[in-house]
């Protein structure tokens, strides 16, 4: 691991401006992804700025029944805290899906956002990747690439947005809020961006702007949730596909649905196709065909990640299924 | 102590302060080996910078047992023979021993609520089945 600067901020904009000094400094939160990426030179950060003591951490209902998560909340916090379990179970189920209890209790909602693919070629600086070094090509492309994108991918990327939890608040609409020169609030759709031509770029944070809460909108009437996740071992192990879905049911019909993916794509995938086939239609088989083919539409498959267009379609049916109880 | 910022908490414990008990495995976060108490709570102590913890409260497993008494879920390792090689044993019972006391965590009711709960200690030899024995004859708190 290269040296690095060690700084402990008073407060947030003290830790905007240590970071904005540098070109190279970071925030650390819980550093779960970050110190392993430093033990493997993936990223060596000039300075690290600890954001760990900084008031970030409260889980508060605001003023319009939204909820408010500090972004140095910890992921086991935030999973088992009782509002979140009373109005958002989605999130709940989304987040003791991913990792393990020790490092739950360490990641936060803010490094959650910001965590960098587990691509194996992007994490082997002997391997060329676009990600990590701009220009270097893509190892993975002709690689081992069965835990790889088939949505959202390009020719010069195909990592996949390794996050569970991202997936869940996207079906729930959250709203990022950072704090740079100014307060920003950035819808979750927009916070990650597609690889395209730059890869590098992840999301749409300046490098001297923190991420300082989530907010998720107060639920709009009841619907069914379900997180589920398909992965190589049942738990401890990334998602090789995952569908978050919220039905709002009346009757034998669907009038909305959120849908997201998780597994299969650059980034959160919010399914808006399969919305459009589930929206005010039948909660029935061939309402699940349709929203099925839809969910793979556009879809890059590769040699070792073709299962995936199947996988996700099956388990796409099988959640909605479940949440409506419509035999398969 | 005096340490650079790149060491991290595992290494302070093992190198600097050669409290050996803190073993560890792979160094990435995946086997759990490393696993410690931070304020009560149980974390991976290879991922995190021992700078980062300079006002903390760190149990390893040799603050475990108190007054010269095994911790029971030592005992029950023992009792269970939960262990093959040991060197996954201090994780495990760490693990284990924070399912009594964090403030928010897993309810553990069946065998399958243990293994999930227990799911980021990896043990090699295969001694899962006595692991889970030893951790349900301990009868953690939040059932």
């Amino acid at each position: 691991m290269r040296d690095f600067q060690y700084a402990i901020p008073g407060d947030v904009s003290n830790a905007i401006g240590l970071v904005s000094q540098e070109r190279e400094a970071m925030f650390i939160a819980g550093g779960t992804g970050l110190v392993d990426l430093m033990k493997l030179e993936v990223q060596n950060p000039s300075k690290l700025v600890d954001v760990n003591r900084l008031p970030l951490a409260d889980i508060s209902e605001t003023g319009n029944g939204a909820l408010r998560i500090g972004a140095m909340a910890r992921n086991s916090t935030v999973a088992y805290h009782p509002l979140v379990g009373e109005r958002y179970p989605l999130l709940s189920e989304a987040i003791l899906s991913g990792a393990s209890a020790q490092l739950r209790n360490m990641a936060t909602v803010g490094g959650n956002l910001m965590q960098r693919t587990r691509c194996t070629y992007f994490r082997d600086i002997h391997e060329a990747c676009n990600k990590r070094s701009p220009g270097a090509g893509c190892a993975a492309a002709d690689g081992f690439h069965r835990m790889h994108a088939i949505l959202g991918s390009s020719e010069h990327c195909i990592a996949t947005h390794p996050s569970d939890m991202c997936v869940a608040l996207l079906c729930l609409d959250a709203v990022v809020e950072a704090q740079g020169s100014g307060l920003r609030r950035i819808p979750l759709e927009d916070f990650h961006v597609l690889p395209g031509d730059t890869p590098h770029i992840e999301n749409v944070l300046a490098h001297d702007e923190i991420i300082t809460a989530v907010e998720l909108p107060r639920p709009a009437g009841k619907r069914a949730c379900r997180y589920r996740k398909v992965r190589d071992r049942s738990s401890y192990e990334f998602a090789l596909v995952s569908v978050a879905a919220a039905l709002e049911i009346s009757g034998d019909r669907i009038i909305d649905a959120r849908v997201a993916f998780g597994g299969v794509a650059t980034k959160p995938w919010r399914a808006y196709g399969v919305e459009k086939a589930l929206n005010g239609a039948r909660a029935n088989a061939e309402t699940y065909r349709v929203a099925a083919d839809a969910a793979v539409e556009g879809a890059v498959p590769r040699r070792h990640n073709r299962f995936k267009l199947e996988l996700l379609k099956r388990t796409l049916t099988r959640t909605l299924a479940e949440l409506t109880g419509v035999e398969r | 102590m005096t340490i650079e910022s790149r060491v991290t908490l595992l290494d302070a414990l093992r190198e600097h302060l050669h409290l050996t008990g803190t073993k560890k495995g792979c160094d990435h976060g995946q086997c759990g080996a490393c696993t410690v108490h931070v304020n009560g709570v149980r974390i991976n102590s290879c991922l995190t910078f021992a700078v980062m913890h300079q006002t903390d409260e760190i149990t390893t497993i040799e603050g475990l047992a108190a007054d010269g008494e095994l911790h029971p879920l030592q005992a029950a390792f023992i009792e269970c023979d939960a262990f093959q090689c040991g060197y996954c044993t201090p994780g495990q019972i760490m693990s284990a021993a924070a399912l009594l006391t964090e403030p928010v965590g897993p309810r553990v009711g069946s065998d399958d609520d243990i293994r999930e709960a227990m799911s980021g200690n990896i043990c090699r030899c295969g001694a899962y089945p006595n692991i889970v024995a030893a951790v349900r004859s301990v009868q953690p708190r939040r059932v």
